[in-house]
């Protein structure tokens, strides 16, 4: 038996002392000398970049560290038990029963092959004595308080039948089912739309305070902390910045880095200038987009799903227009078609008055000249086995006006903008996101595009990388003056880039204006909801 | 990236097996075909290192002939498999639609059958001689080419930089070269090695069926098929081939790894 000390309010629930984690081979430290408190019931919010050691300082709370890295000083207490020292079938009954965990990808963090309602129970099953029955109950009642809709036959089905939100809700569901007195919540809304992250992170909220758990809520978005989090930790390079109330960090930062933190969110531009007495450069015109679904029987008909419904839309001459709308509204869709990367079921696009769906080669590849896609996955948008300069440079090949010469000058102009000068010859395993990020735009650029689409560009990155990457891409924009159609569920980033907002729920526009009556004097309900759910500061 | 233990043995054990084949060509101590039934079945001595077959004939001077015979074909084999199955694999995933359910239809009914049986097939319409196998096991093979390379093709071309390529206004062809083919080298690669101890083997499994080169010409297959009556009392020729087959196979393999992850800038 462990002796658990008397509770008195003051003595803290998780005390970190001192810890240092390091890798084992090299002794290289990332984490040094890391102490915090966090009592009972307290709501803290461990922020910083990606690299400064956040997820690890939390994982060693679990004793859960990648193979090669360890927690080699200090102390970790818990109700005043020292966790590096608890034997592994005490830490066996800690994790899952004291502290539970939700993690960032709902869609790889539920086992595919296995029921929900046997993913939820397994916990159950390990740390309690109830039956089967009982567990079943259990869930069913604690699957009724994160709302989800039909209990009995969300138990009996698969992951892949809910999307991120719900999957994200059930997962909190079964790591709160437990009662654990600590909760790890690390970038558990990253991957999910505005939306769906407020419904997600108040759930988490509510549960919290109904069992009194205390939260370690681990981002890198402060608009979260600022809302949900009472008291937060900065860490930068696994080093320990500042502590202290939330709000006094957000307004008076002590540090430069803090500082440097809350300078990097996104900010409203300048006042807007209204762009629609210039010349439209592309005009869509009453377009729909369907996808098949698969077959449900062997002789009926796929069923189509609309995911653009006869839809407006026109861009002037180097204005931004941003869309914005949760995941499934079909704003990817509407990019991709109007670049002819789907294809649409009717409708018009025109670019510069010409109708380019039914144009011919000689105009469609005019279009396809002076048309550029910035994607979100800087990971994937890269080919592995191409140097930056070669990935750059790949675009010019179309330009048989371009000489040798003219080419080179352009690429190293192009490089020297995106500041890629001296990293020309990597590869882009060798790059971090936000240099990956520049090397997609810099190829996007460097055929000097009337118009460029981008969606989601910033959503992979973190809050400082985001905020020099929307800088860049502003600066290239009022020195080339492309128009570019902004996709984003980020309303932040949106506020700081756009010109004019286009809100679409379910394949329509809902509303679009202005960027500053959008967002000073929202119409719509929906818009209403996108604007009340992004977090501000 | 640094030469590593392994791939330095496997590199030295492909170079003597290559160089023993090219040797054989030319030289070999004995005349692997000339029988002399006064020395049948003698054990290894100064004169004969690996000893002689129930025919009095050099086993050292067949293992060094059947080197160049077993090495030959298994590399047109496996380079016809890799070829074919690649280009086949390319076009009906990236092409999809009609072009990729016909060819995958006549693909999987390859796949159906074992390979070995329809090898012995195709070697009845051939003939069994080097170039009976070669195209026997060519078509074999080639199936199991087109199915990985198909798979790796379908995961690729939803890749983000496949789709930057079609903005950029490049050919289908041009994408499908340089983006989508260079990173299939990694899964062929690592197919082609393995494949090479597999028609190493059924070369050796057809020759000893008697339907793969006919005798007295020596493969490393068929010495060890004419060993078996005598692996009681004349171990060395079977354990000579055998040991060949195994140790060409590790040296292969061996180096196939760091084929595969030198072609990787990942891995570099």
């Amino acid at each position: 038996m462990i002796m658990t000390p008397p509770y008195t309010p003051d003595t803290p629930f998780l005390s970190i002392r001192n810890m240092r984690i390091e890798v084992a081979r090299s002794g290289a430290p990332l984490i040094e000398d890391l102490s915090y408190d966090l009592h009972r019931g307290e709501f803290l919010a461990v922020v910083g970049e990606s690299g400064s050691g956040k997820t690890m300082a939390a994982r060693a709370i679990m004793r859960l560290l990648p193979a090669g890295i360890a927690c080699t000083r200090g102390e970790i207490l818990l109700d005043g038990e020292d966790l590096l020292k608890a034997s592994a079938p005490r830490m066996h009954a800690m994790r899952g029963g004291k502290i539970g965990m939700v993690f960032q990808e709902p869609m790889v963090s539920l086992n595919p092959a296995h029921r929900i309602g046997d993913q939820m129970s397994e916990g159950m099953r390990i740390h309690t004595k109830l039956t089967k029955a009982e567990i079943r109950q259990r869930c069913v009642e604690m699957l009724k308080r994160v709302q989800i809709r039909d209990p009995e036959h969300c138990l009996n089905a698969y992951p892949h039948e809910f999307s991120g939100g719900m999957r994200q809700r059930i997962m909190l569901a079964s790591v709160m089912m437990l009662r654990p007195k600590l909760l790890i919540a690390d970038e558990p809304t990253t991957a999910l739309d505005t939306l769906t992250q407020r419904e997600v992170l108040d759930l988490m909220v509510t549960l919290a305070r109904e069992e009194g758990t205390a939260v370690l809520l681990i981002t890198h978005n402060l608009g979260l902390v600022a809302r949900y989090a009472q008291r937060a930790i900065v860490l930068e390079k696994g080093r320990f910045v500042e502590t202290g109330d939330v709000h006094r960090i957000l307004r008076a930062p002590q540090t430069a880095y803090t500082r440097q933190l809350v300078e990097a969110l996104p900010k409203r531009g300048d006042a807007v200038v209204p762009t629609s007495n210039r010349n439209a450069i592309i005009q869509v015109r009453d377009l729909a987009v369907t996808y098949r679904g698969n077959r449900t029987g062997l002789f009926k008909p796929r069923p189509a799903y609309q995911a653009i419904d006869g839809l407006d839309l026109d861009i002037h001459e180097g204005e931004t227009v941003a869309v914005v709308g949760g995941s499934g509204s079909g704003k990817t869709t509407l990019g991709r078609a109007i670049l002819r990367l789907v294809p649409a079921a009717h409708g018009k696009i025109l670019y510069r008055g010409r109708d380019v769906l039914a144009g011919d080669r000689a105009s469609l590849h005019a279009f396809r000249m002076a048309c550029q896609l910035v994607f979100q996955d800087p990971h994937s948008s890269l080919n592995p086995r191409m140097r930056v300069r070669d990935i750059v440079a790949e675009p010019l090949r179309h330009c048989p006006m371009m000489n040798a010469q003219a080419r080179r000058q352009r690429i190293d102009e192009t490089l020297d903008e995106v500041s890629l000068g001296t990293l020309a010859s990597r590869f882009p395993h060798e790059l971090s996101g936000g240099q990956r990020q520049r090397v997609a735009i810099a190829r996007a650029l460097v055929r000097r595009p009337a118009f460029v689409v981008a969606d989601e560009p910033v959503s992979a990155l973190d809050m400082t990388i985001q905020a020099q990457v929307l800088k860049l891409f502003q600066t290239l924009q009022q020195r080339y003056g492309f128009a570019c159609l902004f996709i984003s569920h980020d309303l932040a980033a949106v506020e700081q880039i756009a010109d004019r907002v286009v809100v679409m729920e379910q394949g329509k526009i809902v509303e679009q204006g202005l960027r500053d009556e959008i967002y000073d004097r929202p119409q719509h309900a929906y818009t209403k909801s996108l604007l009340e759910a992004a977090p501000q500061i | 990236m640094k030469l590593s233990a392994n791939a330095i043995i496997g590199g030295v054990i492909v170079a003597l097996v290559v160089t023993v084949a090219l040797v054989a060509i030319f030289w070999t101590p004995f005349n692997p075909l000339a029988l002399n039934m006064r020395l049948k079945l003698g054990a290894p001595d100064a004169a004969h290192w690996l000893g002689t077959d129930e025919f009095g004939r050099d086993v050292l001077s067949r293992l060094m002939a059947g080197a160049s015979t077993s090495a030959l074909v298994s590399i047109l084999t496996v380079g016809f498999a890799v070829i074919v199955g690649t280009i086949v694999g390319v076009v009906a995933g990236f092409v999809r639609g009609w072009t990729d359910r016909i060819l995958m239809t006549f693909n999987d009914t390859l796949l159906a059958f074992p390979g070995i049986l329809l090898a012995l097939g195709m070697m009845i319409v051939v003939g069994a001689n080097k170039w009976g196998i070669v195209l026997a096991l060519g078509f074999a093979y080639t199936p199991t080419v087109v199915r990985v390379v198909r798979g790796t093709v379908l995961s690729l071309r939803e890749r983000e930089y496949v789709e930057a390529s079609r903005m950029i206004g490049n050919s289908a062809a041009y994408t499908m070269f340089r983006h989508v083919l260079p990173n299939c080298v990694a899964p062929v690669a690592v197919l082609a090695t393995s494949m090479f101890g597999w028609v190493l083997l059924s070369e050796s499994a057809l020759s000893f069926l008697g339907l793969g080169v006919p005798p007295p010409a020596p493969t490393w297959g068929n010495m060890l098929a004419g060993a078996r009556p005598y692996i009681q009392t004349a171990v060395w020729l079977g354990v000579a081939p055998g040991l060949c087959i195994a140790l060409t196979l590790l040296g292969i393999n061996l180096l196939g790894d760091y084929v595969r992850d030198r072609l990787d800038p990942r891995m570099a």
